[in-house]
């Protein structure tokens, strides 16, 4: 595992681009292309204010940046260094922008979410869309770029209108039965649509593409409901996390129920794997134990190095006790992800904030459950095999794999604490984000990643 | 004996005591070994009757005394102690005979009265004791009875609080359920209320939205624009298409098509998945029928004495169906119409899977049994547990079959819901059937375990008896062995003939007692013996004394080991194909089955037999 020098970086702004050749970072008002593999920079384009949002064009062509205080948005080309593009919002102003799929419109949403803008770079063509509502996950695009779902809030009632990406005109437009919509995304074939609604009540409904009503899922009622969705990539499956702390998975033939993931404090089926980071204490032989403690190792803070530990069943993990007067309370599933082949689910409790658990999707179980040593800031899988990156917020980068995990310690000067990160298209490196700067993470490939694994036994 | 008693005067009966107390006197003084004693106990008592009769009787009122005694003794119905007057005048003597059976029949009398006492007093002591005992109890009683009703009316006063706590504890639950339905009423008016509000809310910030919207529309905001340096062409090559107002029908008709060719794509996609996943698993359950048949196949063939008619019939219509459904065309007929009979045909053919098994299990516990054939006898124990290891095993299998078919119904429930509801039903009757026929069959075998069971004691039985036998004769014709060798030089080869046909026969013998074709030469032997002993008479002196005994032998015993090295092979091979044949027979009249652990059996006896037959000389 290697890892690059460190640059700048600000607002957690750097973005692979879609085709993997380059890396897009922000440094102020400075965006910074560079390529991947020597990290080079190839192009510097300096913006009008502070960026705040970038977004790559689908075809890596164009990069978007957002300049949400001054409503303004931002083109670069790539192709064309001195090309470039101003959309200014104007009174309305601008609290979000993106690219369409095709990479030749822009949506940017209005203040007060009333209007959404769409600009087109082909033509100089503008079409607004009213009513989009404001909600945590209002938009989505299908996976293959044709179709786009936007949630609408008429009259005191939810709807969804579903716009072909290619002229923007409506194709369906239906209204839900949802009390207050609160999110919608596409199963990756762009079949079907999840729409569930807000956290006061449990309920999922799944669209077909013409805007029949498939299914409506209640798991339970008078309590808090859905917080956080996540469709499988083969579509097959449907993970639903709720605030009672479990994950619920549909299926797609009858979108029923298939199992229940309970996120238990304590782990007692042998079965499970518990990796627990662990500090590791310098081994010391007894009688070299130099009396008066070597100052340079006493003196300097550095960061203690950690290692991963098979705790041995029954395994209670550290729970927080939630705020019961605060809104947003520290409970149930904030985050899940699957791994790219589908086989596996991860995800985080969030009144177990240490722990990330990993389920076996194949056998439905839980498969093993990771505990570190801060609250999980993100996860994120290898886009090409079923491998995990994780950080906590500190200076080190977590990797598991079904082989086994480990801990690395990025190196550099000072604190490099791992807010972020993201993966490579094709898996082979790794960008880890702190609040000023960022570094590439290589891995090794993948005939060398078995020996650099090792077996859950030997992790260090 | 008592109202007799009560007839007496008072003073007679103390007469009567004390003439008691003169007899028991008189009637111990002889036993000597109390003499002491009781010639202490009677001196005073003698007195007193001594002084007592001298009141009663004097020498002067002796007459008087005696018809007076005869008076009262004649009222009391004893013959009168005067002997008959032959005429009125005559004087009555005195009968001394009468008056002595009177006093004897006195006597007689008083010694039953005494035990008669004796009993009554034992008798009034043991009621006695029987009434204290009766009183002791009745107070017991009394206490009891006197406990349980304290203990009922606590037990009632505790009953009492309980109803008492219960229906408090039910106006309690009653509130708590009204407060809860209240607390509901309250929610739920909140909860309209909220959404009321919200709603009210909700419209107000449209309106003011709109307005907004207005606002900053209308104003014609000079800074909403775009700067593009120049416009980039489209990604798919494509000229920039705008709407107009005719071609919008078609491009949403085109869209329309689009759609729905792309949810067309993925149905068929779907459904390509799950054919595919039906044909896999189709093959897999064609091929699971392949194997179950191919499996059954050659239990049909074998022909089994045991193999039950239901079965049979079953494996034809297994066959039938297999041959129906191996079909190709059948494959790829729609699920409804296959799925009851492929799943009736893996139903039954699971069912003669097991039946299959079920036997396999049986013939194995029977090697096992076969196994104990060595000794002599199995035991009660070692069957019973055998039976109960197999009734622990059917209902293992039992289970098993249940867990699966409910998987199996599982997976119908998967596929349909409905015609597993339907299913169910059948199921269970089938279940019933089933068990049925299970029972039916472990019936069946406990039956047969019996007569096997009979079957072997019998046999081993017969197998002491001819052990018996075959010892006797062994020794015997050990006996005999001797003799000749001792006797006999000149005579070798005829004894050898003879040890040949006596040992073939002899082992033959032991080993069966009907082997009739060889029932001859047992009779020969058993002529052949005397023969032999009148050879030997004949050829020894009349009367063989020891010193002569012992001569003969170590003259044998130059002789005896050319004579075993003659013996030996010509004796072993004869007996062996005797006694194999004779082993054939022996186990056939048994059982097919037990053949390898007979067969050792003999086969251990006789090389037994054959080393003693070595160490002979």
């Amino acid at each position: 595992m290697n890892f690059s020098e460190v640059f700048k970086l600000s607002g957690l702004l750097c973005k692979f681009s879609p085709d993997g050749k380059y890396l897009a970072s922000c440094v102020q008002y400075r965006v910074v292309v560079r390529d991947v593999h020597t990290l080079q920079i190839l192009h510097l384009y300096t913006c009008l204010d502070q960026i705040q949002h970038i977004e790559w064009s689908a075809d890596s062509l164009f990069i978007l940046c957002a300049m949400y205080k001054r409503g303004q948005v931002q083109v670069w080309s790539l192709e064309q260094p001195e090309w470039h593009c101003r959309i200014d919002e104007g009174s309305a102003g601008l609290v979000a922008s993106c690219w369409s799929p095709d990479g030749r419109h822009i949506l940017n949403t209005t203040e007060f979410h009333l209007r959404i803008t769409v600009w087109s770079l082909c033509t100089k063509s503008v079409s607004y869309i009213k009513y989009p509502k404001a909600c945590q996950q209002g938009v989505s695009f299908t996976r293959d770029g044709r179709y786009m779902a936007l949630a609408e809030r008429r009259d005191c009632q939810d709807h969804v209108s579903v716009f072909v990406c290619s002229d923007w005109q409506l194709l369906r437009h239906f209204d839900t039965e949802t009390q207050d919509l609160a999110g919608i995304e596409w199963a990756p074939n762009g079949c079907v649509l999840a729409v569930w609604d807000t956290c006061l009540e449990y309920k999922v409904l799944l669209y077909s593409l013409d805007g029949r009503l498939l299914s409506a899922y209640c798991a339970y009622e008078w309590s808090l409901g859905i917080k956080s969705v996540a469709w499988s990539p083969s579509s097959q499956f449907l993970a639903i996390g709720s605030y009672d702390g479990k994950v619920r998975i549909l299926n797609h033939v009858t979108w029923k129920m298939i199992t229940e993931f309970g996120h238990p404090a304590t782990i007692n089926n042998p079965k499970i794997v518990v990796y627990k980071e662990a500090e590791k204490t310098p081994r010391l032989a007894p009688g070299r134990l130099a009396f008066p403690p070597p100052r340079a190792a006493a003196g300097v803070a550095s960061p203690a190095e950690t290692k991963y530990e098979i705790a041995s069943v029954p395994v209670s993990l550290q729970t927080l006790k939630p705020v019961a007067d605060r809104a947003n309370p520290k409970i149930g599933i904030g985050a899940l992800a699957f791994s790219p082949d589908s086989y596996f689910l991860a995800t985080r409790s969030d009144s177990v904030p240490n722990a990330v658990w990993i389920w076996d999707i194949q056998k439905l179980r839980l498969f093993v459950v990771l505990e570190q040593l801060s609250p999980v800031r993100s996860f994120q899988w290898d886009p090409q095999q079923p491998r995990l990156a994780i950080c906590t917020g500190g200076g080190k980068v977590y990797l598991w794999s079904p082989a086994g995990c480990v801990s690395v310690q990025v190196p550099g000067e000072g604190d490099f604490q791992v807010l972020s990160l993201c993966w490579h298209l094709n898996g082979d490196s790794l960008a880890l984000l702190s609040k000023d700067h960022f570094c590439l993470c290589f891995l090794e490939t993948e005939d060398r990643v078995g020996t650099a694994f090792g077996r859950p036994g030997d992790h260090t | 004996m008592g109202e007799w008693m009560t007839v007496t005067d008072p003073d007679l009966s103390s007469e009567s005591k004390n003439i008691c107390q003169y007899t028991s006197e008189t009637k111990m003084s002889p036993s000597s070994l109390y003499s002491q004693q009781v010639l202490c106990s009677s001196i005073p008592s003698s007195k007193n009757v001594h002084s007592f009769f001298s009141a009663f009787c004097t020498e002067e009122n002796i007459e008087q005394s005696v018809s007076y005694l005869d008076q009262e003794l004649t009222t009391f119905g004893f013959p009168s102690l005067y002997e008959e007057s032959k005429g009125k005048d005559t004087k009555r003597e005195l009968n001394i005979v009468a008056v002595l059976n009177c006093m004897n029949e006195l006597l007689v009398l008083q010694r039953k009265n005494l035990l008669a006492q004796e009993n009554v007093e034992t008798q009034n002591l043991k009621l006695g004791s029987d009434m204290d005992h009766l009183q002791n109890c009745y107070a017991k009683l009394k206490e009891q009875l006197e406990t349980s009703r304290r203990e009922m009316i606590g037990l009632q006063e505790r009953d009492r609080q309980l109803q008492c706590k219960n229906r408090n504890l039910h106006q309690l639950l009653k509130n708590e359920k009204d407060e809860v339905q209240k607390l509901q009423n309250i929610i739920a008016s909140r909860a309209t209320q909220y959404n009321h509000d919200m709603k009210r809310k909700e419209r107000e910030y449209n309106k003011l939205k709109e307005r907004l919207h207005q606002l900053v529309m209308n104003k014609k905001d000079k800074k909403i624009a775009m700067e593009v340096l120049n416009y980039v062409g489209r990604a798919d090559g494509k000229r920039g298409s705008w709407r107009t107002g005719k071609t919008e029908a078609s491009f949403f008709l085109r869209n329309e098509d689009e759609m729905y060719k792309i949810l067309l794509n993925d149905y068929e996609y779907r459904q390509k998945q799950i054919l595919m996943e039906n044909a896999e698993l189709k093959k897999v359950l064609q091929q699971m029928k392949k194997e179950m048949i191919s499996l059954l196949s050659p239990q049909k063939q074998k022909p089994r004495e045991r193999a039950d008619d239901s079965t049979g019939t079953v494996i034809s219509d297994a066959e039938e169906d297999a041959g129906e459904l191996s079909r190709e065309s059948m494959w790829d007929l729609s699920c409804e119409t296959v799925r009851e009979q492929l799943t009736n045909s893996i139903r039954k053919q699971w069912r003669i899977l097991k039946s299959h098994v079920e036997k396999l299990d049986n013939q194995v516990s029977k090697v096992h049994l076969e196994g104990f054939n060595d000794e002599d006898v199995i035991s009660r124990q070692d069957h019973e547990q055998e039976t109960e290891k197999l009734e622990l095993e059917i209902q293992q299998c039992k289970e098993m079959i249940k867990t699966q078919q409910q998987l199996l119904q599982q997976l119908a429930t998967a596929c349909d819901d409905d015609t597993t509801s339907l299913l169910r039903d059948c199921y269970l009757l089938e279940e019933k059937e089933r068990l049925k026929e299970e029972w039916s069959l472990f019936r069946e075998q406990k039956k047969n375990f019996e007569k096997e069971r009979r079957s072997f004691t019998e046999a081993a039985i017969r197998l002491g008896l001819e052990r018996k036998a075959f010892e006797e004769e062994r020794a015997s014709w050990l006996k005999q062995q001797f003799l000749n060798m001792t006797t006999f030089d000149h005579q070798n080869s005829e004894n050898v003939k003879l040890f040949s046909a006596f040992s073939g026969s002899s082992d033959r013998d032991s080993l069966t007692m009907h082997s009739r074709p060889r029932q001859k030469k047992p009779q020969n032997m058993s002529n052949g013996s005397p023969v032999c002993t009148s050879k030997l008479t004949k050829s020894l002196p009349a009367s063989p004394s020891t010193s002569d005994f012992c001569q003969t032998r170590s003259c044998a015993s130059e002789h005896s080991s050319v004579n075993v090295l003659n013996i030996t092979p010509e004796e072993t091979k004869p007996n062996q194909v005797g006694r194999e044949c004779a082993n054939q027979k022996w186990s056939m009249a048994s059982r097919p089955e037990s053949q390898e652990g007979c067969y050792s059996g003999c086969s251990l006896t006789y090389t037994n037999s054959h080393v003693e037959k070595d160490d002979l000389p």
